[in-house]
């Protein structure tokens, strides 16, 4: 992660999705306000019970904690230029394999060895096809993406299989010191990576190699190891939300495990203020990004709308964000404003 | 080899694999071969072809379409609510449903050609609105008990004495024939050909680009629609949950059959024999019984892989030229 | 070629044509005259405004002032599309086609007839070998054109070019990719179109193709008009001064301009890097030469003699087809710059752009790059030793930036330059490849890399220097290495070096 922020004219990325999360609060807080006044906003209300924290703003990250770490991999590859549309099938893969295992009486470590070693494997396939084969990142994901849930499918023979594992369950559903598990879980994974991205030059070169392929090249960057390490982290991100879901609901779906993840998570990545292009990254961006996204979840449940329209905020949210990415837009209203326009190189 | 049957290899790999696929299961399932069953074989899945042939037109300007599948069950639901809820007249209904999907493919469009943001996430916001929108028109299976529907939805055109053809089915290749001739018998497709070859060189070239983007953006939108309404004729009934997947579904059809996710190259007969491919696959894992339905998607990946593999072999062979 | 009083207008005139960027005018009041049924060369070196007048021309650019007339009448195109319904066709070196499309289908596009909307296939093709036949060409109109030799490619840009009853034809670098008979034949085809009446303009760096087929030719130097010359009456050496503005004279004196050259500094015994027969298709033909530690080579010759091609082959970035290059006496073969990075080599690219700089990332990550990517992602450099890096080439360099945090693409193309520069230095080479140095960077810039590169060779560096300036060669090179026409030319060492004599090696053909 790095230190600097980027954007020149806009300070720093990450504002804006926490202005959104912000605007969203307030959405909440009026509604409910306005419904139920005299009563403390359900959507702020935070309680202790039952030997742990309790209430909507819990839930948010409790529920978001998938998402979260999806983009912590994705965040890496879209950096690079890349993009990795295999995650929500890898997650079913990592789920089937733990419930297998499981079923047949595995000790937990082994179980989530073998499951987190297959995603791994996954992710590291995605990363020699794009940097061996020279495939681009979004055919050679693709293939994954299709191929994986049949395989995931295939461990599980079709079967949704129950888990009914004390200590396995605790990864989605327990806590600590009265904080949910997967969150705390999520959140060291983001402080880990940054520090690793951070004392090594692994987070250079990740940003060199979206910033410019060929100059990096160039200047004797091996740009294959780095793209088959970023590739793999994503698998290995991928295996831990597959875990985490299929703990969460103590079953292994291999039919709608991780079903549109791959697309919540690139949305994440883009909102939180990573460029689909690559370049400069931002792990915090991602973070709030997926923060955001759960929080635009939560607010339609909070508001009553049913769940399956949810994701119309969310389109009219990613076309925000582009428009103000875009360069047209911004020429457009630099003339309304009268600033002179760049010249033509 | 000559040059000419070099540039078609991936076609006749396809069409190639098609054949084989279909002999062994022909051998291997009774009454597979049988006429029924192959016209099954278009029937079952003429809503994925018909997505399937705007996806291709898409593809071949080096653009991608993900919102296909939310528009088709936009529609659907769509459609079912307006003349069971409505009372709207069967044919007002398509019509409407036709219109609302091309504009909503050319609004897309816009955003791509004009405001110059990657087709990826352009529809991929389109699919999550679509499929919101659909959500919002109704949140389960609505059914469509009007007699004409009825009617339309059991008429088969006579092919033998025992088996005919359903709508569905006539209208995908009616979609198919059309789709053809116009990417390879017209100056349009061609364009969009072009334009995925090299588009800086297509502008220079005085090629009429944005309003042919455009274009295409609305017509595969068009096609989603129509793909829904084909539905609709199929289980008289609208239903928001479907097309789920069927993106991945058209972009695997599409790439199997051998056009370039690039653009600039492909054949709408590779999307046939793709699609055929598919549902050859389906079909014959539903005859056996005994291997698990989930080698479908397991083969269909090893498909895109050994296809995606040998466009590179052949890419790197020309490129050496 | 008649010029009488009342011959008709020339096919084309442009007068006084003046273009401005912000902060740059790319021509100043030039004049451009081409008759019909004339091959016209344009020539200039880099900046000169060659490739801006062509886009003037070709509708690309509108002109800041001046005016354009085709035949007489005053045109004003607004697009390429518009200059091309004028009758101004232009083939561009990268040939505008669609590689992905048949050649019959890249002849007739845009243009194909159609019955009730349907393409007529048949009729597509023969109006493609039509079209060939025009130029006395024939081939598989099926064939798809990405398929085809670049020559190939460009007859068949050519032929759709003239599909549409050009008048006048621009030829933007043709020859650049192609091999002698490949030239020959596309001579072929112009001298056939010129007999028919088209203006062709052919814009080229190669001085022998321009004897060999133009009838004038033009000359442009830093945006201005230098003259217009048949070719017949401009010897060589004289067309080379006016390109390059340099007074030369004979071999009876030396101008008081040329600079002495650097003194000679005793060579270490043994080369650090040799290369012998080293050659690429289509780029260059059997080098040879040795560089050695202490020692600044300077690679002199032209536009596209193929100087940046040496460097590219030695640093790995392509791939030799002939010869071998050792190093320290062990043969090496570079697979990647990587490889070539380890064996103590840099290289510093002209093309900045998309061959240099990491635009977002700033000055200081610039700087420590390719030493970082030396040392592999666990050995990191530590953040002060970074901060220590950065502010010492900063100051080195002098480099104008307002901090190392800044993102390079804040920098101008100067201070980029240097940052590069910088990046390269901190990895301690023993072969440095400076290519292009000082381009786009001020005089007083100018000439502290020149000490530098003194003060690297006295530190036992060894340096390749490609400057397209001569002079520079001249004052800071121990030895030069002259490049004609992707060919080796000439060595000349110490004393030797001196600037006019430099000009004739690098014009070539007889001294006269």
């Amino acid at each position: 992660m790095t230190t600097r922020r980027t954007a020149p004219r806009f300070r720093s990325p990450v504002w804006w999705p926490l202005a959104g999360i912000l605007l969203l609060v307030l959405i909440n807080i009026a509604y409910e306000l306005a419904h139920k006044p005299g009563v403390f906003p359900e959507f702020l209300r935070v309680t202790w019970q039952d030997g742990h924290f309790f209430g909507m703003p819990v839930d948010i990250f409790n529920e978001g904690s998938r998402c979260l770490v999806l983009a912590l991999g994705m965040t890496l590859v879209i950096a690079t230029g890349g993009i990795d549309l295999s995650v929500g099938s890898v997650m079913a893969i990592a789920g089937s394999v733990a419930a297998v295992l499981l079923r047949q009486g595995d000790s937990l470590a082994l179980v989530l060895g073998a499951a987190l070693a297959v995603s791994l494997l996954c992710g590291l396939a995605n990363g020699v096809l794009v940097a061996g084969a020279r495939v681009q990142p979004i055919v050679a994901t693709l293939i994954l993406m299709v191929a994986g849930r049949g395989i995931a499918q295939l461990i599980t023979n079709g079967d949704v299989i129950i888990i009914d594992r004390g200590s396995f369950a605790f990864l989605g559903n327990g806590f600590v010191l009265g904080v949910p598990f997967a969150p705390l879980l999520v959140a060291l994974l983001y402080l880990g990576a940054g520090a690793l991205l951070r004392r090594s030059a692994l987070g250079l070169f990740i940003e060199a190699l979206g910033d410019n392929e060929t100059a990096s090249r160039f200047a004797g960057l091996a740009s294959a190891r780095v793209k088959l390490c970023v590739y793999a982290a994503c698998g290995f991100g991928a295996g831990v939300a597959g875990l985490l879901a299929a703990s969460n609901i103590r079953a292994a779906d291999s039919y709608r495990a991780g079903e549109n993840m791959e697309l919540d998570a690139i949305f994440a990545v883009v909102v939180g203020g990573t460029a689909l292009s690559g370049g400069r990254f931002t792990l915090l961006g991602s973070f709030v990004g997926a923060v955001l996204l759960q929080t635009l979840t939560t607010t339609m449940y909070n508001l009553g709308v049913p769940p399956a329209v949810a994701p119309v905020p969310k389109a009219v949210l990613i076309i925000t964000v582009c428009l103000f990415q875009s360069e047209t837009t911004r020429r457009w209203l630099a003339a309304r404003w009268r600033r002179p326009a760049p010249a033509p190189a | 080899m000559k040059p000419a049957l070099q540039r078609r290899l991936p076609l006749f790999v396809t069409a190639g694999i098609f054949l084989l696929l279909f002999a062994i299961a022909g051998v291997s399932y009774k009454h597979f071969c049988s006429t029924r069953n192959v016209v099954n074989l278009f029937t079952d899945n003429a809503s994925l072809g018909i997505i399937a042939v705007g996806m291709t037109l898409v593809i071949f300007t080096g653009g991608i379409d993900l919102s296909v599948g939310a528009v088709a069950g936009f529609t659907t639901i769509f459609t079912a609510s307006l003349i069971t809820n409505h009372g709207v007249a069967p044919p007002v209904a398509a019509l409407a449903a036709l219109a609302l999907g091309a504009g909503y493919g050319a609004l897309m469009g816009v955003f791509i050609q004009v405001f110059r943001q990657p087709p990826f996430l352009v529809t991929l916001a389109g699919m999550f609105f679509a499929r919101g929108c659909a959500y919002c028109v109704g949140t389960q299976s609505t059914d469509i008990p009007d007699p004409l529907y009825q009617v339309l939805s059991e008429y088969e055109l006579p092919l033998t004495a025992k088996v005919g053809i359903p709508l569905p089915g006539l209208i995908f290749m009616a979609v198919f024939i059309f789709g053809y001739l116009l990417a390879h018998h017209t100056r349009y497709g061609r364009n969009l050909l072009a334009i995925g070859g090299n588009e800086q060189s297509a502008l220079l070239m005085g090629l009429p680009v944005g309003a042919a983007k455009i274009g295409v953006y609305t017509l595969c939108s068009a096609l989603a629609a129509l793909a829904g309404l084909v539905n609709t004729l199929y289980t008289t009934s609208g239903n928001p949950n479907f097309g789920i997947g069927l993106e991945l579904d058209a972009i695997a059809v599409v790439v199997i059959g051998g056009t370039l996710l690039t653009g600039g190259r492909g054949h709408l007969f590779g999307t046939l024999f793709g699609l055929l491919i598919l549902g050859t696959i389906r079909n014959a894992l539903y005859f056996d019984g005994t291997l698990s339905p989930f080698w479908g998607s397991i083969v269909v990946g090893l498909l895109l892989l050994g296809f995606i593999l040998l466009q590179r072999l052949l890419l790197r062979r020309t490129r050496a030229a | 070629m008649n010029a009488t009083a009342d011959s008709p207008p020339p096919l084309l005139a442009l007068r006084g044509i003046v273009k401005k960027f912000t902060g740059v005018t790319a021509l100043t009041g030039v004049d451009f005259t081409v008759r019909a049924g004339e091959i016209h060369a344009l020539l200039g070196e880099n900046g000169a405004g060659k490739s801006t007048l062509i886009k003037v021309l070709t509708g690309v650019y509108p002109p800041d002032g001046g005016e354009m007339r085709l035949a007489g009448a005053a045109i004003r195109p607004r697009s390429p599309k518009d200059a091309e319904t004028l009758g101004i066709s232009t083939v561009y070196q990268e040939v505008n086609l669609i590689p992905t499309l048949s050649v019959a289908e890249n002849i007739g596009l845009g243009r194909q007839r159609s019955f009730l909307g349907l393409l007529n296939w048949r009729a597509l093709r023969r109006h493609a070998r039509e079209a060939l036949a025009r130029l006395d060409l024939e081939c598989d109109v099926d064939a798809e054109l990405g398929a085809l030799p670049l020559a190939w490619q460009q007859m068949v840009a050519i032929a759709r070019a003239l599909d549409l009853r050009a008048k006048l034809l621009v030829l933007d670098e043709p020859t650049a990719s192609l091999d002698e008979k490949e030239v020959a034949e596309l001579f072929r085809i112009m001298r056939r179109l010129r007999a028919e009446g088209l203006g062709i303009v052919f814009v080229t760096h190669f001085l022998d193709q321009v004897y060999a087929v133009s009838d004038r030719i033009t000359i442009l130097r830093n945006g201005e008009l230098v003259g217009e010359y048949p070719a017949a009456e401009l010897p060589r050496l004289a067309l080379v001064s006016k390109m390059l503005g340099r007074e030369v004279r004979d071999e009876e004196g030396r101008t008081t301009r040329d600079e002495p050259a650097a003194k000679a500094v005793e060579p270490s015994a043994a080369p650090l890097l040799e290369v012998r027969n080293l050659g690429r298709r289509g780029a260059l033909h059997s080098l040879n030469f040795a560089l050695r530690a202490g020692e600044v080579t300077g690679l002199a010759g032209l536009l596209g003699s193929g100087r940046t091609e040496t460097a590219r082959l030695l640093f790995g970035i392509d791939r030799a087809d002939s010869g071998d290059i050792s190093v320290r006496g062990a043969p090496v073969r570079f697979a990647s710059p990587r490889q070539a990075i380890r064996h103590g080599l840099a290289f510093c690219s002209e093309d900045r752009k998309t061959e240099g700089i990491l635009p977002n990332l700033s000055v200081r990550e610039n700087i420590i790059f390719a030493l970082q990517a030396k040392r592999g992602a666990w050995r990191i450099l530590a953040r002060a030793e970074q901060d220590r890096l950065a502010a010492h080439y900063i100051q080195a360099l002098r480099i104008k930036t307002p901090g190392p945090e800044v993102p390079v693409k804040n920098l101008s193309g100067g201070n980029q330059q240097k940052v590069l520069l910088a990046r390269w230095l901190a990895t301690q080479p023993a072969l440095i490849i400076l290519d292009e140095p000082t381009r786009g960077i001020d005089v007083g810039a100018k000439a502290e890399i020149e000490q530098l590169i003194a003060k690297l060779r006295g530190e036992g560096l060894a340096v390749l220097f490609i400057s397209s300036e001569i002079e520079e060669v001249v004052r800071t090179s121990t030895r030069v290495i002259v490049l004609r026409e992707r060919r080796w030319a000439a060595e000349l060492a110490g004393a030797e070096i001196e600037l006019p004599r430099l000009l004739r090696l690098m014009a070539g053909g007889s001294a006269a």
